[in-house]
């Protein structure tokens, strides 16, 4: 068992993903306490590019997983590798980054290694010896405290945006080696047929620092196009709340709430959000919070850090509008 | 199609939730609880190919004896078998614990396809679902949103939303899928159902029916433990503004600039 604490890399067209560089950072300063040192792990087929990155990031060591059938992502595959990696290099401590691809394989490693793993994590400690995350329970209705065991491998899987990306230290490198991984194409069961990207987001929800969301208030799927410019203006992304997505005005990846996304924005613009408790299990962990809405009882109006009694159909606009000016003018 | 559906009871996300004085857990007197809302969508899902192949649904659940309950709402949904295993020896189990549990009783049952929820609105954790699909040896696709069955090669087609994009897997039966909520929408049980849910007989299996080793699960084997619950933090309203546009839009912008610094 050593004292590393290790991140794996997502990556996407060459470079790592911002929760990667989110992971360096918190593995560098758990690195310190621990006295370890920080591994990047990066599977992947021609992975050099983004292995080369990130020792300006806080890897003291990257691992370059080099393998044809890593790419496209699959769960066998990524299953496969990081399990080689960890068996090998036992690692107390492994950071995954809570997307759709750490949570599909971690919990695979997890219980093929016999590993601790704990998921959403809003935190990550080292106190009193012991490994401590906080993490939202109960559809955010609580927040508990999971302690893991001492001993063996530790897998979290921490929620993106909950530490910030440490600016990158120019000069700084990485000692870059080649990691061997076993895989052969029986080992990988599932076929990605396609991969469609999403072309209306211009930065991924639950990455995005400033989000603009629409709900029933919005009236129909048309008036999306509004709140599309204002965070092209802002350059946000657009989210929504549930009616909106059951009316199929917009497709489930917008939602945002207990059956939708988590996000933890810098800014949560909400037009036409009543602010239901299910909706709130989704956005109540942003930085502040915007609210346009028409009805000055609306709920949303207890937790807005700025709350605009009116009506979205004339404010949103002239926002647009003014952000453009803004920005121009910057 | 041989069809096994795991599904947990949780409190009602409904319901408020009342942590206990000590913070070691919640209160669950008079807390309503029910099928977790993914396992709606799995049951959904499993009764519908079902009704194209033809074959059975099985439901399997593992927690103490009130589990019967959420299990009998997928019977009157139109499960045609549920089994429940409940132990005390399960106490303290985490999440692999429960994997390691389904995966033996799992073993016993003849199956094409196994389907998970895509979280449990509890513990928040969607750990359960892939680990099982390792401890089986089985492939898996995670939260998806569509399934089609290929008849012809034995392999399912799913869609999965990742970031900014849509996965289209193919997967080789026998699988393990875990679902999102746009796949279906569930149906309600109805009444004659609810009767016959009523009358049909819930396995009860212990620890030692499915051979497994107590010290493989339960407090003694978790990786990781709840110590304290405690509730959000509350954010506190800010500022209202109810003037006119204009003077909205510049608040606003001052906002973003000023405070959020995102401008
Ligand atoms: C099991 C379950 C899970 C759920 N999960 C989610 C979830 O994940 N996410 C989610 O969002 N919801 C979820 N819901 C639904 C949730 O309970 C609410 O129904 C929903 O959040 C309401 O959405 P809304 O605020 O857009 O609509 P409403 O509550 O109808 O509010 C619309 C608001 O728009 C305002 N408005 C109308 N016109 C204007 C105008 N011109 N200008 C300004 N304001 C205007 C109104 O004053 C009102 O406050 C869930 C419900 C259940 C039962
Ligand atoms: N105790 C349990 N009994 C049966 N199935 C479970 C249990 N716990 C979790 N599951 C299944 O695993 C899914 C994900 O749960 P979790 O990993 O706890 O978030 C649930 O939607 C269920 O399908």
């Amino acid at each position: 068992m050593s004292k590393d604490v290790w991140v794996i890399i997502e990556h996407q067209d060459g470079a790592p993903k911002k929760i990667s560089l989110e992971l360096l950072g918190r593995a560098r300063e758990l690195a310190e306490t621990l006295g370890g040192t920080v591994v990047a792990f990066v599977p992947g087929a021609g992975v050099s590019n983004v292995a080369e990155s990130l020792g300006s990031r806080g890897a003291d060591i990257v691992y370059a997983a080099d393998h044809a059938l890593l790419q496209p992502y699959t769960a066998d595959a990524y299953a496969q590798a990081v399990s080689q990696a960890l068996q090998a290099e036992q690692p107390t401590l492994v950071l995954v980054g809570s997307t759709a691809q750490g949570r599909d394989y971690a919990p695979r490693v997890a219980a093929r290694l016999g590993a601790g793993i704990v998921t959403d994590c809003a935190s990550l400690e080292v106190a009193d010896g012991h490994l401590v995350a906080t993490r939202p329970m109960y559809t955010r209705k609580t927040i508990g405290t999971v302690v893991f065991s001492s001993g063996g491998i530790r897998i979290a899987v921490v929620l993106p945006a909950v530490y910030s990306v440490p600016p990158a230290e120019a000069g700084r490198r990485a000692e870059i080696r080649a990691f061997q991984v076993a895989l052969d194409s029986k080992g990988v069961r599932t076929q990605v047929r396609e991969v469609r990207a999403i072309q209306r987001e211009t930065v991924p929800l639950t990455e995005a620092d400033v989000i603009v969301s629409g709900g029933r208030g919005l009236k129909g799927p048309e008036n999306f196009a509004l709140l599309d410019a204002l965070a092209k203006a802002l350059g946000a992304a657009v989210g929504s709340s549930r009616p909106p997505v059951d009316s199929g005005w917009v497709s489930h990846d917008y939602e945002i709430g207990q059956t939708g996304k988590t996000v933890s924005p810098q800014v949560y613009l909400a037009c036409g959000i009543s602010g239901a408790p299910q909706h709130l299990a989704g956005m109540s962990g942003a930085k502040y919070i915007v609210a346009i809405n028409k009805d000055s009882n609306a709920p949303i109006f207890q937790l807005a850090d700025l709350g605009i009694v009116g009506d979205l159909f004339e404010i949103v606009p002239k926002l647009t509008e003014a952000i453009r000016q803004a920005k121009g003018r910057a | 199609m041989n069809i096994v559906v795991c599904v947990k009871q949780v409190p009602d996300t409904e319901a408020p939730i009342r942590i206990r004085p000590d913070g070691s857990g919640i209160d669950e007197s008079g807390l309503n609880l029910v099928m977790n809302y993914y396992d709606e969508h799995a049951t959904e899902a499993g009764l519908r190919l079902k009704e194209q192949f033809g074959g059975s649904v099985t439901l399997i659940g593992v927690g103490p004896e009130r589990t019967k309950e959420a299990l009998r709402t997928g019977l009157a949904m139109g499960a045609d078998e549920a089994i429940l295993v409940s132990d005390v020896a399960l106490l303290g189990s985490d999440h692999l614990g429960t994997a390691r549990v389904l995966a033996a009783a799992i073993k016993t049952l003849p199956h094409d396809l196994i389907i998970c929820g895509k979280l449990s609105t509890d513990d928040n954790a969607a750990i359960v679902g892939p680990a099982l699909a390792e401890l089986l040896g089985l492939p898996q696709a995670t939260a998806i949103a569509q399934l089609e069955v290929d008849t012809s090669g034995g392999t399912v087609v799913v869609h999965r939303e990742v970031e900014g994009g849509v996965e289209v897997l193919e997967v080789p039966l026998p699988a393990l899928l875990t679902v999102e909520r746009s796949l279906n929408e569930p149906r309600y049980p109805s009444l004659p159902g609810i009767m016959k849910a009523k009358r049909k007989e819930i396995k009860t299996m212990s620890l030692a029916d499915l051979g497994v080793e107590v010290p493989s699960v339960g407090a003694t084997a978790a990786k990781s433990a709840l110590t304290r619950l405690v509730p959000p933090p509350k954010r506190q309203a800010g500022r209202m503004i109810e003037e006119d546009a204009e003077k909205a839009v510049a608040e606003i912008v001052a906002f973003l600039k000023n405070e959020a610094k995102v401008l």
